[in-house]
């Protein structure tokens, strides 16, 4: 497999998920500039977590508005698989290729702690590799993380299964103390609707080895190995 | 400032106004005469601007210089020691460790969010500065008590200053101690520490050197804040020090990324020769220092400085503090491609002049030369004093003190819980959850333990970090406490595992022209230096920090230090938390303890008195190699420095951090509440297999270490008898319950 990691000026995250793809998966990796106006052959573009432009407008809103945007846009209309984590999140958000948006933490404070995060989409590509009510302990590390969406387009999330992740305690249960930001029922990762693009707050890429406190985010990377391996199958048969 | 430049046409008739200005910038009748000596004849208005911020006491370090020799700062890992940005240290494997820690003390107390943050900014660019990548930060705060609603906004200012910049900027902040105390309310302490690493080869000095070699401008437009920024650090705060707030600087950690992500792909190409930073005395400093160290002189064209507003005059654009501003030495072969590499992150580079031979700093201004000074003489040639020094009355009073007089504590249960639930002691953890101290990945023991580690992606190796200090300890003792300060940081890091292998300090004082204060100051320096030598860490950076007062009462004198241990393997570390149910729970090191200057004594008394525990260094020494070689040798699980609140203290925070209750038997003691609180040095509490204790009892007899054991590691409660009475018992949730919901 072939992953692009974009880099955003002000992305900081860029080299955990770039290490990540080298040093854990084994697989390859190449950063792709915010300013290119095409995109090589990628299975994974992953948006990594940052502040990209200092975040001081809106978070992601100026990472939004670069060349590279429009590149992620036709790459995904093909189908591509696009990863947005944290930052990556709040850009594919400003962008309009993921529903929704993310406020201010609702305690008003940057907020970087463990969390645990329930599966509720096992279906995507991103999670195929996981079953439904699974628990993933995982890092938060983020100030505007408060995710959004008004009632009827959160009635339409539910209904296309487009809600992947909810913030939840160590029993599953979704309670108001393991939700670290105040995110409508407790949602910290949604898709688009055809399930190809992917934007979450936690951080899989932080939470890939033992040693970092957490190996449960492999199971995202897992589970697009096995898409492409299924795909692969398929395309053989 | 018409005024000034039309002095100095007119000195003549004017010189009676003259003598207010050197006043005013905070240099003295007899410092101005050994200018007008080193110069030869009277500065101008602009060179005694130049003068005025370098000899300040933050740049200058007058009163200390004398006193920071005393350091050792050689040994076979010093690459680089004090003088540089930063220092430097071997770790092995073709690869260096550059740290230092510096104060930003009073932008702080004026602009709590500013203030911490440019202190953030101003460590990080000392680090990269020298061609390393930052890894990590560390911070040390002292706050007045929270109950003040002045502590609490720049409590709440600082940590969000703080992790407003670190977050962005995505450098981990790993570690960090807080404190509060009365005596820090109008004057909190804010010293942070930078830790990098970099391939040997790579390092590069603050040096203009290469004679023709361009002198080039990279990062933020130079406007009007942090003028005379140093200066304002060189006072002591008064009343109207909030009115002072334009001397603080404002940060953009987001060109601060861009900045180091450009300064080191410059560096990993050699296209500069030297690299120095924007710090304190802005352009002034960076100039002077690096022809100074270099032995050379500079010809500066002031106009090609960009600026932020129109209008400023020569002296505001020689001494302003804008931040995230980089200067290089450039061969002029390589400017293109310099350009290329800044030209990618959308920055710009101007170049301002070049590198001559003859020693003086020549300024122009619109054609005019507006300042000609011998570096040497504006960078280095500023007097060290020898103040002089007296010890306080109230050194002898509080020695006398006798905790033990006072009457003994009866709910011994009780005592612990509030102690838990001390500011000092209590859980930080809703402090450094506002830090992100992930970011890299290689964060593999973050806050909350005895020292953070952090693993090396280039050796796999891993690092150890911590700061320490104790304003009690130091103030009722200074040369004990200064030795209390370096043993208890290298502590922390040999449980860990790690081997101490340097230290970085901020000494910070009140004002040093009082002989009570700078005789606190030579003291807790005698005292940290002989640590040094018998610990065998070398000081290779640091810096000081005067003036910390505010309406004539001086803060607690308060060293801080930073250290650095090296971990031949991050698997290799140790962790703070009992983990297996079972386990002998021993104390290792001497059991002299004392109640002087305590948090029992704080707590219970409300008294911060008597005589801290005094320290057999060689003890401290072999007592750290011990442990250091049991962890190496896998034989413990756990092991925690006995530190603030002494014995139970640690053995609920390891109980705590493990999620699993002790039961301990206590030896009969005849000062119980002594044995359970009193702080000592040299000790650690650690937790092993029982079938190897005999193995463990031998190795600790034949380095000459007490070993002594507790008790076992199990259950849901914390449990301490002695004799046949049982004086703690307490379930774990209560004790969590005290410890952390604090903050």
């Amino acid at each position: 497999m072939k992953f692009g990691v974009v880099v955003f000026p002000g992305s900081n995250c860029d080299l955990d998920a770039y290490h990540l793809v080298r040093d854990v998966l084994y697989e390859q990796v190449e950063y792709i500039r915010y300013d290119v106006h095409s995109l090589g052959n990628y299975d994974l573009i992953i948006l990594p977590g940052g502040f990209t432009y200092g975040d001081y407008l809106r978070s992601g809103a100026i990472a939004a508005r670069t060349p590279v945007i429009g590149a992620v846009k036709d790459f995904a209309g093909r189908g591509g698989l696009v990863l947005g984590i944290c930052n990556g999140f709040q850009v594919l958000t400003e962008a309009g290729l993921l529903p929704g948006a993310l406020y201010r933490n609702d305690n008003l404070q940057f907020r970087c702690r463990q969390v645990y995060v329930r599966v509720e989409n096992a279906g995507l590509p991103f999670t195929r590799a996981s079953s439904r009510g699974d628990l993933l302990k995982m890092p938060v590390a983020h100030g505007d993380g408060n995710y959004y969406a008004p009632p009827g387009l959160l009635r339409e999330l539910e209904e296309k299964k487009q809600v992947v992740f909810r913030y939840a305690d160590q029993s599953g249960e979704l309670t108001a103390r393991a939700n670290p930001n105040g995110s409508v029922d407790n949602i910290c990762g949604v898709s688009n609707r055809t399930g190809n693009v992917l934007g979450l707050m936690p951080h899989p890429e932080r939470a890939a080895q033992k040693a970092l406190g957490s190996a449960d985010g492999l199971v995202i990377f897992e589970s697009v190995a096995e898409y492409f391996k299924s795909r692969e199958v398929q395309g053989g048969a | 400032m018409p005024e000034q430049e039309h002095d100095c046409k007119h000195r003549h008739e004017q010189q009676h106004d003259r003598d207010k200005i050197w006043r005013k910038l905070g240099l003295t009748d007899r410092e101005y005469s050994m200018i007008v000596g080193q110069l030869g004849r009277e500065p101008n208005a602009v060179e005694l601007n130049m003068y005025s911020v370098m000899w300040s006491e933050h740049c200058g370090y007058k009163h200390s210089k004398s006193s920071l020799k005393l350091f050792p700062t050689g040994g076979p890992r010093v690459v680089q020691g004090p003088g540089e940005n930063a220092g430097v240290l071997d770790i092995g494997d073709g690869y260096a460790a550059v740290f230092k820690i510096e104060s930003h003390n009073h932008p702080s107390a004026v602009e709590p969010y500013q203030g911490a943050a440019t202190g953030v900014g101003g460590i990080l660019r000392d680090i990269f500065t020298m061609g390393a990548q930052p890894i990590a930060f560390l911070n040390s705060l002292r706050f007045g008590p929270l109950e003040d609603d002045h502590s609490r906004y720049l409590f709440d200012g600082v940590v969000s200053g703080i992790g407003g910049y670190g977050n962005c900027v995505g450098i981990p902040t790993v570690a960090g101690e807080i404190y509060f105390e009365p005596c820090y309310r109008g004057n909190p302490l804010v010293n942070v520490m930078c830790v990098g690493v970099m391939p040997l080869e790579r390092m590069v000095l603050g040096k203009a050197c290469g004679i023709d070699n361009l002198v080039v401008l990279a990062g933020a437009r130079t406007g009007r804040d942090g003028i005379h920024g140093v200066t304002f650090a060189s006072e002591v705060l008064s009343d109207q020090s909030e009115e002072d707030r334009p001397a603080v600087q404002v940060g953009d950690p987001f060109l601060g990324k861009l900045l180091i992500d450009a300064t080191l792909e410059a560096v990993d190409n050699k296209l500069v020769a030297g690299v120095q930073d924007f710090g304190g005395a802005g352009l002034t400093c960076a100039l002077t220092e690096t022809a100074s160290r270099a032995g050379t002189g500079l010809e500066i064209e002031l106009e090609q400085v960009p600026l932020r507003e129109e209008g400023l005059q020569p002296f505001e654009i020689l001494t302003s503090e804008s931040q995230e501003r980089m200067l290089f030495i450039v061969d002029p072969k390589n400017l293109d491609a310099l350009e290329e590499v800044f030209r990618r992150r959308e920055l710009q580079l101007s170049v301002l002049g070049r590198v001559t031979g003859d020693g003086i700093v020549v300024v122009r201004h619109q054609g005019e030369i507006v300042a000609a000074v011998p570096a040497e003489s504006v960078a280095g040639g500023c007097p060290a004093y020898e103040p002089q020094s007296k010890e306080p009355a109230y050194y002898r009073e509080q020695v006398s003190f006798d905790p033990l007089a006072l009457p003994a504590a009866a709910d011994f249960g009780r005592s612990l819980l509030e102690l838990l639930a001390s500011a000092d002691i209590a859980s930080k953890e809703a402090v450094w959850q506002r830090y992100d101290y992930m970011v890299r990945t290689c964060t593999v023991q973050g806050p909350g333990g005895d020292a953070a580690v952090v693993r090396l992606r280039e050796s796999g190796r891993a690092l150890a970090m911590t700061v320490d200090g104790n304003g009690r300890h130091t103030y009722l003792d200074p040369y004990l406490g200064g030795m209390l300060a370096v043993a208890e940081a290298t502590r922390n890091l040999s449980c860990t595992g790690a081997e101490p292998i340097g230290i970085t300090d901020c000494l910070n004082f009140g004002n040093p022209e009082k002989p009570e204060v700078f005789w606190q100051f030579r003291e807790a320096v005698k005292g940290m230096a002989e640590a040094c030598r018998v610990l065998e860490v070398p000081v290779v950076g640091g810096n000081v920090s005067f003036y910390n007062e505010v309406g004539g009462e001086a803060i607690f004198p308060t060293p801080v230090v930073g250290a650095l241990g090296l971990l031949d393997s991050a698997d290799q570390q140790c962790t703070v938390g009992f983990c297996r149910e079972g386990d002998l729970i021993c104390l290792l090191g001497p059991v002299k303890v004392a109640f002087g200057g305590s948090q029992f004594l704080k707590n219970t008394y409300g008294k911060v008195a008597g005589k801290p525990a005094d320290i057999d260094l060689t003890m401290e020494k072999n007592m750290q190699s011990l442990l250091r070689r049991l962890i190496k040798a896998g034989l413990v699980s756990s092991a925690h420095d006995l530190s603030d609140g002494g014995l139970a203290v640690a053995l609920a925070e390891s109980c705590l951090s493990g999620k699993i209750g002790a039961v301990l038997d206590m030896p009969l003691s005849d000062h119980t509440a002594l044995e359970l609180f009193g702080e000592g040095p040299s000790r650690a509490l650690i937790a092993l297999d029982g079938t190897i204790i005999d193995r463990v009892l031998n190795l600790a007899e034949s380095a000459g270490v007490s070993l002594i054991q507790l008790g076992r590691v199990g259950g849901d409660m914390l449990l301490i008898r002695s004799g046949g009475d049982t004086i703690v018992n307490l379930e774990l949730d209560e004790i969590k319950k005290a410890y952390e919901e604090v903050f």
